[in-house]
């Protein structure tokens, strides 16, 4: 089986230098490890956004990057989603119109926002498809943000720290609605996050990092129970 | 003053810039509306109304070709590394260092049919490019060309790259960013431009004069009129439309201003 992911890089930038080499499958992987340890680089070279100076990125069988061979595949081009830290959604379009920008397999405006559309009612911001990003709480934002990464029918997601900014409670909610909707769409997701719970929580693998280097990798054990699904009620608990 | 407020609330940033515009335009109008009532008894109209018709004419096509081609400079220069991108920028800029008459004489070496340079040019338009309306146009677009450019090249640099670069996470291609990211988000600035631009093209008058020659009923602009009004008796009238069209476009522009929330 092809691997969702094949990283093996190294980029020096100033004083630090990362050199990683590592493989996700499909499912939830997690770069674990503290601020600077080269977690956000990384995914920004895996998006095509900075140039390693040596090594290649293979992304569901597909060169991306390499190197040696001068293999330098646009972020445009790549098919890869991303979810940032704090969303930055276009503050000048509406959400849905954030959204339909992201869907690449549907032609037309209306078929784009059908699909867009489709995909906020996934993760619960149909309601605010009107509306500006900018009168939108953390939590909202970040649903659409999700929502738009995985529009455009991606490849692979890669996600940001996407939960850092927002207050605990927020946090919970969206982390279970993260791993359903990644999991309930088949893509392979990679995501950062210094936090050691959300790391548990959300990825089936843990790849932990320091200071520009892979430390370990750990599978998560989970207990054999059904995923939460999109939409599912997030709390059981009766009065 | 809540009608006020649902005008600013119901209007974009752009076309918030655009009702300025077309009031200080207005204001224009009005004052000589009022102007000519007032004036109307020593039959000045005729004097001034065809240069202010004629600074129209002229303002309005030049604020779009150095609209057009300002912002699309401002772009290159804000995200461009190219070659020329000095001379771009020095050459562009030129306008607002240079006097006005310095910059007439050398649009006068270009485009006179009579110059090595200006025959060329001539020939290649198929049209005389002085002591005409098109010249006086070309004059304006110069004049307005500079504060178009730089004032959309700052605003395409304040735009956040980060929510370039989300664009392009979205798939959009380089020309869908530039048009539907980043110009709309800097668009109050471009707008600023745009309306500095037009209030210059309107108020063109060293290089208007070599290029166009200040010829009666055909290139005397309303700037050029103001100064053979000087040498009439009709001074007096033409100083109280002067402060008619300033008081009522200031005063648009001030009702707006601070009915942008």
């Amino acid at each position: 089986m092809t691997a969702a992911l094949e990283v093996t890089v190294a980029r020096q930038i100033g004083e630090f230098e990362l050199d990683v080499a590592f493989t996700v499958e499909s499912g939830m992987s997690v770069l674990f490890g503290p601020s600077g340890a080269g977690k956000s680089l990384t995914l920004a070279l895996i998006a095509g956004l900075i140039r390693p100076d040596t090594g290649t990125i293979v992304i569901n069988g597909r060169v991306v990057t390499d190197c040696a061979r001068r293999i330098h595949v646009s972020s445009q081009g790549r098919r890869v989603g991303m979810v940032f830290q704090d969303g930055l959604l276009l503050p000048h379009r509406s959400v849905l119109d954030n959204v339909a920008f992201a869907v690449r397999q549907a032609s037309g405006r209306r078929a784009r926002r059908a699909v867009a559309r489709s995909w906020l009612e996934r993760v619960g911001a149909e309601e605010f498809a009107d509306r500006r990003p900018g009168s939108l709480s953390g939590g909202q934002r970040q649903r659409v943000a999700l929502a738009r990464g995985l529009a455009g029918d991606p490849a692979l997601v890669l996600l940001d720290e996407p939960l850092s900014a927002l207050d605990s409670a927020v946090r919970r909610e969206l982390r279970d609605l993260i791993r359903a909707v990644i999991l309930s769409s088949g893509v392979a997701a990679v995501l950062v996050t210094h936090d050691a719970e959300e790391a548990e929580e959300l990825g089936d693998v843990v790849i932990a990092y320091n200071d520009g280097r892979v430390t370990g990798r750990r599978i998560v054990e989970r207990p054999a129970r059904p995923e939460p699904q999109p939409g599912a009620p997030e709390s059981t608990e009766s009065a | 003053m809540k009608w006020k407020r649902s005008i600013a609330q119901t209007l974009g940033g752009n076309q918030k810039a655009a009702v300025i515009v077309a009031a200080v335009l207005a204001g224009f109008g009005l004052g000589f509306g009022v102007a000519h009532l007032m004036a109307g008894s020593i039959a000045y109209w005729g004097v001034v109304s065809g240069p202010f018709l004629l600074s129209l004419r002229v303002a309005v096509p030049a604020t779009a070709i150095a609209g057009i081609t300002g912002v699309a400079s401002g772009y290159a220069l804000a995200k461009g590394r190219f070659p020329g991108r000095n001379v771009l920028e020095t050459l562009g800029s030129l306008p607002i260092i240079l006097p006005p008459t310095v910059i007439g004489f050398y649009l006068l070496e270009v485009l006179s049919p009579g110059t090595q340079v200006g025959g060329l040019l001539t020939r290649a338009v198929g049209h005389v490019l002085v002591y005409n309306v098109a010249g006086c146009i070309v004059a304006a677009t110069v004049a307005a060309f500079p504060f178009c450019m730089r004032a959309a090249r700052t605003a395409i640099e304040g735009v956040d790259p980060l929510l370039e670069q989300a664009a392009r996470m979205m798939g959009l291609p380089s020309w869908r960013v530039a048009l539907q990211v980043t110009l709309p988000l800097a668009r109050r600035g471009i707008a600023a431009g745009l309306t500095i631009g037009c209030a210059r093209a309107l108020g063109e008058y060293g290089a208007t004069l070599m290029v166009g020659g200040d010829i009666n009923g055909k290139t005397r602009t309303l700037s050029l009129a103001i100064l053979d009004s000087f040498t009439t008796p009709e001074r007096n009238t033409m100083l109280l439309i002067l402060v008619l069209m300033a008081v009522t476009a200031m005063s648009g522009v001030g009702l707006l201003g601070r009915s942008r929330t």
